[in-house]
C-alpha cells in the first residue's frame, strides 16, 4: 500500500508540473459550464438539480479521460523511466494500481473544482443535496472506470495517439452500451446480447447514482469493472513491459 | 568522491549470501526475438569483489542481457540470481539487492534532482531521517549538489547520466549493473566515476557495459566478451589483451568480434574453458 501511494504521489506531481494538469481542468470547466447551461438549459428548466450537469458527464469524461491516461503508461515506455520504474522493488500490480489512483485523484480533483455549480444551484433554489452528492459519487466511479479502461489500451502501445483514440473507443463501447441505438439493434439481432449489453454499461449505472440511488449492486460494478481493467492493465504491462 | 563504508548495510537487502557464494549467477540466458537470437545461452557468474567489464559491438546483446538480469526482460530460457534471488519468480527480492542504471539513464524530466531521488529512497523503503542521510550522500557521491534543485530535463547529459548513477547508489546495495556509466562525461567525469567505482568494488559485485577500452584496464578485475549474442572470452583484461600479438587491448577486442574471425574464437573459447 505504501509503495502504491508512493507511485501515485509521483505521478499526481507530474500532472502538476506540467501544463496537462491546467489544460485538463480549464478545458473540462468549460465543457461542463457550456453544456450545462447552454444545451443542458440549466436556467429554463427552473428546477433546482443538477440534472443537466450529471447528464453531460459522462461524455464529457469520455473525451477527456483517455487524454489523462494515454501518457500513463504509454509515456513511460516512450522515456524509457518504465525500465527504471519495474526495477525498483515493487509489484507490478502496486506500479499499476499506484499509477491509477493518481489519475483518478487528479479526475476527483477537477470534479470537486466544479463546485460552484453546487452553489450557484444552492443559491438559486433548495435541491436535495443528498443526490448531488450521490451524482458525484457515480461520476467520480465512472472516472474510475474510464481511466481503468484508458490505462489498458495505453499499457498495450507506445504510441499516445492510439491510446487516446483507442482509449475513447473501448470507453464509448460501455457508455452507449444501454442507448436504444446499441439496444434495440442487439435486440432486434441478437436478443441475448441485448441484456449483457445493458447489464455492462456504465452509463446504466450511473443513471441509478444521478437519480440518488447509491446500489450495492451498481458499487460492485465499478468496483469489479475497474478491478477487471487493472488487471488486464497488469498483464499487458508485464507481458509487453520491455518490447 | 567517497567510499560508501558509512553507510554499509543500511539498506534492506533481503538476505544476502555470506561467503563465497556468487552475487550474480547467469545460467543459459537466451532471449530471441521472433527467428532473431538477441542473447544465446550465456552464463557466468560475479563474485562479491569482482568488477566485471561486459564489452562487445553494438547489437551484440549486451543490453539485453542487463535488462533480463536486472529482471525488466522476461528471458526466452534460462535463469539470472541476484544474491540468491531469481529474478523473475523472486523479483521483488533480487531487486532491493540491485542498483540498475539502465541503458541511457532514463529519469523522470519533470522531477527535480531532489524529488526524484526522494522517490527512489521511498519506493527503497527508508523513511524519516533516513531519507535524508541517504539522499544527501548520493548527492554527493555523484556531486550532483549544485543541481539538486533543478528538473531533470534541463540538466546536460553527463548531469543526468550522474542522476541516474545516484538513483542506482542511494542503496548501497551489494550488486551493482551499470550499463554503460560512463557514456556522455567529460574525461575528468569519467575519472570521478571510475574511482567512485573501484573505491565499492571490494564490497560489491559490480558489472558494467562500456565501449571504452581503456576503462575496462582502469576499474575491471574481468572481461567479458560478447559478439552475436554468444560469450566469446571471459578473462582478466591483461590476459584478453595478451590474445593478439600487439598486447593491446583494443586489437584483441577487435580481433575476437570481427564476424570473419568470430569462428575460429569459438574453438579458442573450448580450449580457455578447459584450461
Amino acid at each position: 500500500m505504501r509503495n502504491t501511494l508512493l507511485v501515485a504521489r509521483r505521478e499526481l506531481g507530474g500532472y502538476f508540473a506540467t501544463p496537462v494538469a491546467v489544460v485538463f481542468i480549464v478545458i473540462f470547466l468549460a465543457l461542463q459550464g457550456v453544456l450545462t447551461f447552454n444545451l443542458g438549459a440549466f436556467f429554463e428548466r427552473n428546477q433546482a438539480d443538477l440534472q443537466p450537469f450529471f447528464n453531460f458527464l459522462p461524455w464529457v469524461f469520455l473525451l477527456l479521460v483517455p487524454a489523462i491516461t494515454m501518457r500513463l503508461w504509454a509515456e513511460e515506455r516512450r522515456l524509457g523511466t518504465i525500465e527504471l520504474l519495474l526495477t525498483l522493488p515493487l509489484t507490478r500490480g502496486q506500479a499499476v494500481a499506484g499509477k491509477f489512483l493518481a489519475a483518478w485523484a487528479f479526475c476527483a480533483i477537477a470534479l470537486a473544482l466544479t463546485f460552484p455549480f453546487v452553489i450557484t444551484v444552492n443559491v438559486l433554489g433548495s435541491p436535495d443535496n443528498g443526490v448531488i452528492a450521490s451524482g458525484y459519487v457515480g461520476g467520480l466511479l465512472v472516472a474510475g472506470a474510464f481511466l481503468a479502461v484508458g490505462s489498458a489500451v495505453s499499457a498495450a502501445t507506445k504510441n499516445q495517439v492510439i491510446a487516446f483514440v483507442l482509449g475513447v473507443a473501448v470507453c464509448f463501447v460501455f457508455a452507449a452500451a444501454s442507448y436504444p441505438l446499441v439496444t434495440d439493434f442487439l435486440s432486434r439481432n441478437a436478443p441475448e446480447l441485448a441484456t449483457i449489453a445493458r447489464r455492462i454499461s456504465v452509463a446504466e449505472r450511473y443513471q441509478g447514482f444521478v437519480r440518488g440511488v447509491v446500489g450495492l449492486r451498481d458499487l460492485i460494478f465499478f468496483a469489479s469493472f475497474i478491478g477487471f481493467w487493472l488487471f488486464l492493465t497488469t498483464v499487458i504491462v508485464d507481458h509487453r513491459k520491455a518490447d | 568522491m567517497t567510499s560508501s563504508d558509512s553507510l554499509q548495510d543500511g539498506a534492506p537487502q533481503g538476505g544476502a549470501p555470506q561467503g563465497d557464494a556468487p552475487l550474480i549467477e547467469i545460467a543459459g540466458l537466451s532471449k530471441r526475438f521472433g527467428s532473431f537470437t538477441a542473447v544465446d545461452k550465456v552464463s557466468f557468474t560475479v563474485a562479491r569483489g569482482e568488477v566485471l567489464g561486459f564489452l562487445g559491438p553494438n547489437g551484440a546483446g549486451k543490453s539485453t542481457t542487463m535488462r533480463m538480469l536486472s529482471g525488466f526482460m522476461t528471458p526466452t530460457s534460462g535463469t539470472a540470481r541476484i544474491c540468491g534471488h531469481d529474478v523473475q519468480t523472486d523479483a521483488v527480492a533480487a531487486r532491493r539487492s540491485l542498483g540498475y542504471l539502465p541503458e541511457g539513464a532514463p529519469c523522470y524530466p519533470e522531477m527535480t534532482v531532489l524529488g526524484f531521488l526522494h522517490f527512489v529512497a521511498a519506493v527503497r523503503g527508508f523513511s524519516g531521517a533516513e531519507v535524508e542521510r541517504r539522499v544527501d550522500h548520493a548527492l554527493d557521491l555523484a556531486t550532483l549538489r549544485g543541481v539538486r534543485l533543478q528538473p531533470i530535463e534541463t540538466l546536460s547529459k553527463g548531469f543526468k547520466r550522474r542522476v541516474g548513477l545516484a538513483q542506482a547508489l542511494l542503496h548501497n546495495p551489494p550488486v551493482l549493473i551499470l550499463d554503460e556509466p560512463t557514456d556522455g562525461l567529460d574525461p575528468n567525469q569519467k575519472h570521478e566515476v571510475r574511482t567512485l567505482i573501484s573505491g565499492m568494488a571490494a564490497e560489491k559485485a559490480i558489472v558494467i557495459s562500456t565501449h571504452i577500452l581503456e576503462e575496462v584496464e582502469a576499474v575491471c578485475t574481468r572481461a567479458v566478451v560478447i559478439a552475436s549474442g554468444r560469450v566469446v572470452a571471459d578473462e582478466t583484461p591483461a590476459a584478453l589483451a595478451k590474445r593478439h600479438p600487439s598486447g593491446r587491448l583494443e586489437e584483441a577486442f577487435r580481433q575476437i568480434t570481427r564476424p570473419e574471425n568470430r569462428g575460429a574464437e569459438n574453438i579458442g573459447l573450448e580450449t580457455m574453458g578447459a584450461a
